[in-house]
C-alpha cells in the first residue's frame, strides 16, 4: 500500500522532519483535494513540529487552521437556527455527522470543514418538520420532480434543504440508511439510545456515532471524500478510546442492526491505513461477520486500499479507477435491490447524456 | 531569472509541459496550458516576474480545452487548480482573462494569512492608498495612471493585508481595464505594454496592462497603509478629495472583504485597526490629470 505524503505524515508525524519542498508540495496537494490541511496542521502541532516546516507549506497549514475555525463557528450558528425554528414541532432533533461533532465538542470538529447539517427526527414528525423549515426561510435546494419524488420514495431523508438567505445546507433524515438496503437500521432505537445535549437537541450515542459513519463510507460507494472520510473513523475511535465497554457494544449493535460486514470492513480498512493501535484492542483484526473467504478478504483489501487513498493523481496506481468503479457498483447494489437500482442508474446517465453540451 | 529570460518559443513549450512556474509576490504558480496564445500573452505580461525554481507550488494552475465534442465545434477554455475546474469553461478566445480571474480566486480562497480586500494599491515613499470600489468606480483606470506616474503597484484587484503586522504585500500582477478605460491608458501611457483586447466578456472588453518593471522588481517591500481613498468616476467632473468617517469606509473595506467573514472577530479587529491608522476620503473625479495633483498632493503630505 503506497498512499503518499499526506498518508506517511498522519500515520507517524514526525516523517516531516525528512521532508524536502518536493514532499511538501505532494502533501498539500493531497491534504487540500481531502480537506484535511487543518487536520494535518492538529497533527503536527501536537507533536511540536510546526516549526520544522517550511514557510511556504506552513502557510496553507495556517490558512486551514482560519478557514475551519469559521466552518465551526458556522454550523455551531446553524444549529442554533434549526433549533428555534423546530421549537414550536414537539421532536426530538438528533445532529448527525459534522454537526454532531461540533454540538458534542468532539476533537475532530476542530478540523474539519462542513458543506452542510445533517439532522434526524422522527419518521411521523417528518411532515411538521419540514412545514416549519419552510415557514422559517429553508426551501428544497433542487426543484426537480424526479429527485423530490426519488427522495421521498427510496432514501432515508428528504430532500436537501437551502437556506433562502444563508445558503447554508441541511439534510433531514429519519434513518442513517435508506429503507431499500439490506440491512436497515432500528431508526426509534437509534433516538432512543442518543445522548441528549441541551433541550431537545441530541447527537447519536457512541457506537452508533461510529456505526454512522462508517455506512456512510462503506455503504455509499462514492470516494470522493473516502480519505477524510477514513481519518473520521480513526479520530472517532481515538474519541471514544475511554468509553466503557465501547468494544462490546460496537461488535453487538452492529449484529443487532445487521451491520456486523459494514463495521468489519470500517474497523479493517482504518487498522490497514493506521495500524493496529488506531483500533481497539477487543476489535483488531474486525469482527465475527460470516460470509467471507480469505480470497474474498484479499479483494476488498485491494480494492479499500485503492479507493480510500487520498483522490489525488500522486496516489494513484494503475487500478485505482477500477477499484473506485468496482466499489461505486457495490454501494448502489447494496443500497437498492436491482429492479429500483437498473432504472435509476439508466435514468441518471441519461440525464447526464443529455445535459454534458451544456457544461 | 525572469520570464523574459526564457525565449517566447521556450516559455510555450515549458507551459505546454506544464513545468513553466512564477513566483508571484508571496506566492508561486505553475501555469500550464496547450494554447499558445495564452502562453504568447503570459510572456509578455509577466515578462519581469521571476520563474519559481522551487519544488513547492502555491498553485497548480492550467488552462486546457474541456472534454467532449464542442472542444471542435466552438473551443473552449477550462481553469484548472490542481486538475479541478472550479468554474464552467468560457470561450477559448478569454483565456487570458480566464487566467487572471482563476488566479484571483486561487489567493482570495487560500490565503488567509492575509485579509484579502477588493481594492486596488499603489504606494509611494513607502506609503500606500487603498481604492477600494465596486466596477465601474474607475479603480483600475486611476490605478493604471498613478502606476504609471511615479506610484508603485501593488496590486489592482486584491489589496493583501497581513493579519500578523498590517502592512501590505505587493502582487504586480497586470492591471485589468475595460472598454473605454482602455483607450484612455493608451492616450496617457504610450509605451505601457498591453494584451491584446478580449472582447464579450462578462465585464465587456477587456485589456491587460503590463505592470511597471520597477514595481515587479520591488515586489517583495510591503508597504504602510496610510489612505483608503474611494473613487467614484463621473464624467466632467471637477476632482473633488473629500473626507470620509471611519464608519462608512470600515463598512465599504468589510463590503468588499474577500475573507472578511472568515477571519470572524480576528478581520473585525484588523479591519479597525487599518481605518484607525488611515487618513479616508471619497474622491469624485472626472479627469485623469485633476485626479494626479490630487495624488501627488497626497503623497507631498499637504493634505492626509
Amino acid at each position: 500500500m503506497t498512499p503518499g505524503a499526506l498518508h506517511g505524515a498522519l500515520l507517524d508525524p514526525d516523517v516531516v522532519r525528512g521532508w524536502n519542498l518536493a514532499a511538501w508540495d505532494d502533501c498539500i496537494r493531497q491534504a487540500a483535494r481531502c480537506d484535511l490541511i487543518a487536520r494535518l496542521h492538529a497533527a503536527l502541532a501536537a507533536r511540536g513540529l510546526l516549526d520544522t516546516v517550511p514557510a511556504p507549506p506552513r502557510a496553507h497549514l495556517e490558512a486551514a487552521r482560519v478557514l475551519v475555525d469559521k466552518h465551526r463557528r458556522d454550523v455551531a450558528f446553524e444549529i442554533e437556527c434549526i433549533e428555534e425554528a423546530l421549537r414550536p414541532v414537539d421532536t426530538p432533533v438528533l445532529l448527525l455527522k459534522g454537526a454532531a461533532y461540533v454540538a458534542a465538542d468532539l476533537p475532530l470538529a476542530r478540523t474539519r470543514l462542513f458543506s452542510d447539517v445533517d439532522i434526524m427526527v422522527p419518521r411521523e414528525r417528518l411532515g411538521e418538520v419540514e412545514r416549519a423549515l419552510r415557514r422559517n426561510g429553508w426551501s428544497p435546494a433542487s426543484r426537480d420532480a424526479y429527485d423530490d419524488s426519488y427522495y421521498r420514495r427510496f432514501t432515508h431523508e428528504l430532500p436537501p434543504f437551502v437556506h433562502a438567505f444563508r445558503g447554508t445546507l441541511l439534510d433531514v433524515h429519519h434513518n442513517i440508511l435508506p429503507p431499500t438496503a439490506s440491512p436497515s437500521p432500528d431508526a426509534p432505537r437509534l433516538l432512543a439510545d442518543a445522548r441528549v445535549l441541551r433541550r431537545r437537541l441530541r447527537v447519536l450515542c457512541p457506537v452508533d456515532m461510529f456505526l454512522h459513519s462508517a455506512t456512510h463510507l462503506f455503504h455509499e460507494g462514492e470516494f470522493d471524500h473516502g480519505f477524510r472520510d477514513l481519518v473520521d473513523l480513526r479520530d472517532l475511535l481515538e474519541c471514544f478510546r475511554e468509553e466503557e465497554a465501547f468494544a462490546p457494544r460496537l461488535a453487538r449493535r452492529a449484529r443487532e442492526f445487521g451491520l456486523a460486514r459494514t463495521v468489519h470492513h470500517a474497523l479493517r480498512a482504518t487498522a490497514r491505513f493506521f495500524g493496529d493501535d488506531a483500533v481497539p484492542e477487543a476489535l483488531a483484526g474486525g469482527i465475527p461477520h460470516g460470509g467471507m473467504d480469505a480470497a474474498g478478504q484479499h479483494l476488498m483489501d485491494a480494492l479499500f486500499d485503492r479507493a480510500l487513498a487520498p483522490l489525488h493523481p500522486t496516489c494513484d496506481d494503475a487500478f485505482s479507477g477500477a477499484a473506485r468503479f468496482a466499489l461505486y457498483l457495490r454501494g448502489h447494489w447494496l443500497r437498492m435491490p436491482p429492479r429500483l437500482l437498473l432504472p435509476h442508474l439508466a435514468r441518471k446517465s441519461l440525464r447526464r447524456l443529455v445535459r454534458s453540451p451544456s457544461t | 531569472m525572469n520570464l523574459a529570460g526564457l525565449s517566447a518559443g521556450e516559455a510555450r513549450r515549458r507551459m505546454r509541459r506544464g513545468t513553466l512556474a512564477l513566483r508571484v509576490g508571496p506566492f508561486t504558480a505553475r501555469l500550464r496550458s496547450p494554447f499558445p496564445e495564452v502562453a504568447r500573452e503570459v510572456w509578455r505580461l509577466y515578462g519581469d516576474h521571476p520563474v519559481a525554481d522551487t519544488d513547492f507550488i502555491d498553485y497548480h494552475a492550467a488552462l486546457a480545452p474541456p472534454r467532449g465534442p464542442r472542444r471542435w465545434l466552438r473551443p473552449q477554455a477550462l481553469f484548472l487548480l490542481d486538475g479541478r475546474a472550479p468554474f464552467r469553461p468560457l470561450p477559448r478566445a478569454q483565456s487570458v482573462p480566464l487566467l487572471e480571474w482563476g488566479l484571483n480566486w486561487c489567493i482570495a480562497r487560500q490565503a488567509h494569512r492575509f485579509l484579502i480586500l477588493h481594492a486596488a494599491v499603489v504606494e509611494r515613499d513607502g506609503r500606500a492608498a487603498i481604492l477600494p470600489g465596486d466596477p465601474g468606480s474607475g479603480k483600475s483606470t486611476l490605478c493604471a495612471a498613478l502606476v504609471h506616474s511615479g506610484w508603485r503597484l501593488l496590486s489592482d484587484e486584491l489589496a493583501l493585508l497581513d493579519m500578523a503586522d498590517g502592512a501590505l504585500h505587493a502582487l504586480a500582477r497586470p492591471v485589468s481595464l475595460k472598454n473605454e478605460s482602455i483607450e484612455v491608458i493608451h492616450g496617457f501611457a504610450p509605451d505601457a505594454v498591453f494584451s491584446a483586447p478580449f472582447a464579450d466578456t462578462a465585464k465587456g472588453t477587456i485589456a491587460l496592462v503590463k505592470p511597471p518593471r520597477d514595481s515587479v522588481s520591488r515586489v517583495h517591500e510591503t508597504a504602510e497603509p496610510a489612505w483608503v481613498i474611494t473613487p467614484e468616476f463621473a464624467a466632467g467632473a471637477t476632482a473633488d478629495l473629500a473626507p470620509a468617517s471611519k464608519a462608512t469606509t470600515f463598512m465599504e473595506l468589510a463590503h468588499n472583504g474577500f475573507n472578511y467573514s472568515i477571519h470572524g472577530a480576528a478581520g473585525f479587529d484588523a479591519l479597525v485597526r487599518l481605518v484607525s491608522r488611515c487618513a479616508c476620503h471619497h474622491f469624485r473625479y472626472g479627469r485623469l490629470g485633476d485626479a494626479l495633483a490630487v495624488f501627488d498632493a497626497l503623497a507631498a503630505g499637504e493634505r492626509g
